[in-house]
């Protein structure tokens, strides 16, 4: 046995009195400095945003690094930084589940989704999945799904955001956290209006950068503190919780079978929900070829898996230097391990730049999700369907353009009904009705010939409906103590997350919705559609300016 | 009109691809793709969900110890990152190798033909 490094510990005593953490106004200059900053990109790259593939693809013309950036920028949002520290922090080894199913599920992008779709699609992902069917059906399926998904993926971020905001600003009443959701989201739609795509990105970009930079710092300075020895701050978590078993599987999920199953579920969501998210898939139309499509989940894959095994280290690391009780005690909650542990380490400016840093998180991953939502709505339903595709592209535009403002307002509400859950979970459930709405009809699509349009509507609301009731049945919602709607119990499935039924249901209702239908789809188009995908002929190439 | 509407008029093109379907060329293309990514696609998702069942129902054996402080489960679980670095780099080798030379060659040869001409 390693001897437990002792000169850590003093130290947690010393701090534990401290209840406001940080200076408020050094948190608040430094994430002002960071908002100017990105806002200044934005309207600079937006002197270039001038058509439909420039508002919604960034004119195709990033590079594979530069989109690999922007995607782990994407990806790295509120929830694996504040959701993932504080889910190893309380609940050890059984945490560790998020960061490696968030970052194994990136294989299924690599190897079979990125480079076909960027081959095939334009715009959303609807236009992959409409690209043999017939269009209107799958169109608005997949636009509802990806509406769907996105709502609960922005509850996540938002119930980040007022964690997040509660710690840093000293802000403790429900009606004060409120009004900092209200002025994220306000800031959010200037950030999507004024920029687009192109905009978003590059603010994706600097995100990326600061985030993995940061979490890399916090993670040498624990590991320094802890003589390089990982064997060490896992003993002291440990040690600081008084807890053996914090290092071992079941903490959380080994109380019954029923709670067993729930783990395996959300192992399940974890890996397929990451491929079939609209705001990840939307991320492969930004570069000019498969080829840099593919080159840019890599940059993704190493920048994902490096934060994840940071991620790690933080997570025992706040349970070794601050503890449960402080955590869960602490007026974020949860989400908050990441914010104290800075301030344990480099006190009030390492708390206030790594706070800075996490808003800016949820800001450019609202402004991601909002896009995508908005391309979807004005793309698949008002262009193809209400206009039947005669609508001119200003027209388009000026209706993403709304919608952008009205999922603003929704996540604004959302975000305050949604405050003390902890995001990563949150996230996990948008993976599950990611997993089950689309991934099936994307892969069905792209690699089984005998698909139909049946097939793929009944997967696709099969999988969206079955995912969201039973999350609305779950204890999430309510009969527990942390549910959503305290007091009221109609939950009839026992499980939190949905994917161990939603997902299988609906790859199998996509099978036998195919098989029932008779009439098979055009071999022309199958033809087409398998020959470009892997050929990149015809693929929508860079606008040129 | 209302089956195809003009959006997707800039998707596909007069271009019947067919016969480019059933060529030796794609077919070849085809079969390097996927007896590439689906094997290794099965294989991945096989070990995460056998270590996540192992996590789950085998807590005993997951506990053991290693070295230090480190037990099974952990080493399991960096490991399962070492894999999926492992995976994408030879990913990366084969379709450098393998894939590229055959799609370029074959997009070229249908490009030739008139294939994807009338884009945006």
């Amino acid at each position: 046995m390693i001897n437990i490094t002792n000169a850590a510990l003093p130290a947690i005593h010393a701090a534990t009195d401290t209840e406001t953490v940080g200076t408020p106004w050094i948190n608040i200059s430094v994430f002002l400095a960071f908002v100017v900053v990105t806002l200044v990109v934005v309207i600079r790259a937006s002197k270039s945003t001038s058509t439909a593939a420039d508002y919604y693809a960034g004119g195709r013309s990033f590079s594979g690094t530069q989109n690999g950036l922007a995607i782990a920028g994407d990806y790295l949002s509120a929830a694996s930084f504040l959701g993932i520290v504080g889910a190893i922090a309380l609940q050890g080894y059984d945490g560790f589940l998020y960061s490696i199913g968030f970052f194994v599920a990136w294989l299924v992008a690599l190897l079979l989704i990125a480079e076909p779709l960027r081959n095939t699609g334009k715009f959303t992902m609807a236009d992959v999945l409409s690209f043999r069917l017939r269009q209107r059906p799958v169109r608005v399926a997949a636009s509802i799904s990806t509406l769907a998904v996105t709502f609960f993926y922005l509850l996540a971020q938002m119930a980040g955001a007022g964690a997040l905001v509660s710690l840093l600003l000293g802000i403790g009443s429900k009606t004060g956290q409120s009004l900092v959701i209200v002025v994220v989201g306000i800031i959010m739609i200037v950030y999507v209006l004024v920029g687009g795509m192109k905009g978003t990105t590059w603010v994706q970009i600097i995100k990326a950068c600061l985030l993995v930079t940061g979490v890399a710092v916090m993670t040498v300075w624990i590991l320094a503190m802890f003589g390089f020895n990982f064997s060490a701050i896992l003993g002291a978590a440990v040690e600081t919780n008084n807890n053996p078993a914090m290092l071992d599987p079941g903490l959380k999920y080994g109380l019954s079978e029923i709670t067993k199953i729930d783990f395996i579920s959300l192992g399940l969501a974890l890996v397929l929900g990451a491929a079939g998210l609209p705001h990840v898939l939307m991320r492969f139309y930004t570069v000019p070829t498969a080829k840099e499509a593919r080159k840019s989940v890599v940059w993704a894959i190493t920048l994902i898996g490096l934060f994840y095994l940071f991620t790690l280290v933080l997570g025992f690391g706040a349970a070794a230097l601050i503890g449960s009780d402080r955590i869960l005690n602490s007026p974020g909650g949860v989400n908050s391990a990441a914010p104290l542990l800075a301030y344990e380490l480099g006190g009030s400016i390492l708390m206030g730049l790594i706070a800075a840093v996490a808003f800016a998180t949820i800001l450019a991953v609202v402004a991601g999700l909002a896009i995508t939502a908005s391309a979807s709505f004005a793309h698949d339903i008002y262009t193809s369907v209400i206009k039947n595709g005669n609508s001119d592209p200003k027209q388009e535009l000026r209706v993403a353009k709304t919608t952008v403002v009205i999922i603003g307002l929704v996540s604004i509400a959302g975000g305050i009904g949604a405050q003390g859950q902890n995001i990563a979970f949150l996230v996990a459930l948008a993976f599950a009705v990611a997993a089950s709405a689309n991934l099936p009809t994307i892969l069905y699509s792209l690699y089984w010939k005998r698909f139909t349009t049946r097939g793929a509507v009944l997967s696709m609301y099969g999988g969206l409906i079955s995912s969201v009731v039973l999350i609305i049945f779950s204890p999430v919602m309510s009969g527990a103590e942390t549910s959503m709607i305290p007091g009221a119990d109609f939950a009839i499935y026992p499980l939190s997350n949905p994917g161990i039924i939603s997902i299988p249901l609906s790859f199998l209702l996509g099978f036998l919705g195919s098989m029932s239908e008779r009439r098979p789809e055009d071999p022309k188009k199958q033809a087409e559609m398998e020959v470009r995908s892997l050929t990149g002929v015809g693929a929508e190439k860079a606008v040129d300016h | 009109m209302a089956s195809t509407p003009p959006v997707d008029s800039a998707n596909s093109t007069a271009f019947d691809f067919t016969e480019a379907q059933r060529s030796d060329q794609f077919q070849q293309l085809r079969k390097t793709h996927r007896s590439f990514v689906f094997p290794m696609a099965v294989a991945f998702l096989v070990w995460y969900l056998l270590y996540v069942v192992l996590a789950i129902y085998a807590p005993e054996f997951m506990s053991q110890r290693i070295f230090g402080n480190v037990n099974l489960g952990l080493l399991l679980g960096l490991l399962q990152f070492v894999t999926t670095f492992g995976i994408t780099a030879a990913y990366v080798s084969f379709a450098n190798r393998k894939l590229d030379p055959q799609a370029t060659a074959l997009r070229e040869h249908l490009e030739a033909a008139g294939a994807g001409r009338g884009e945006a």
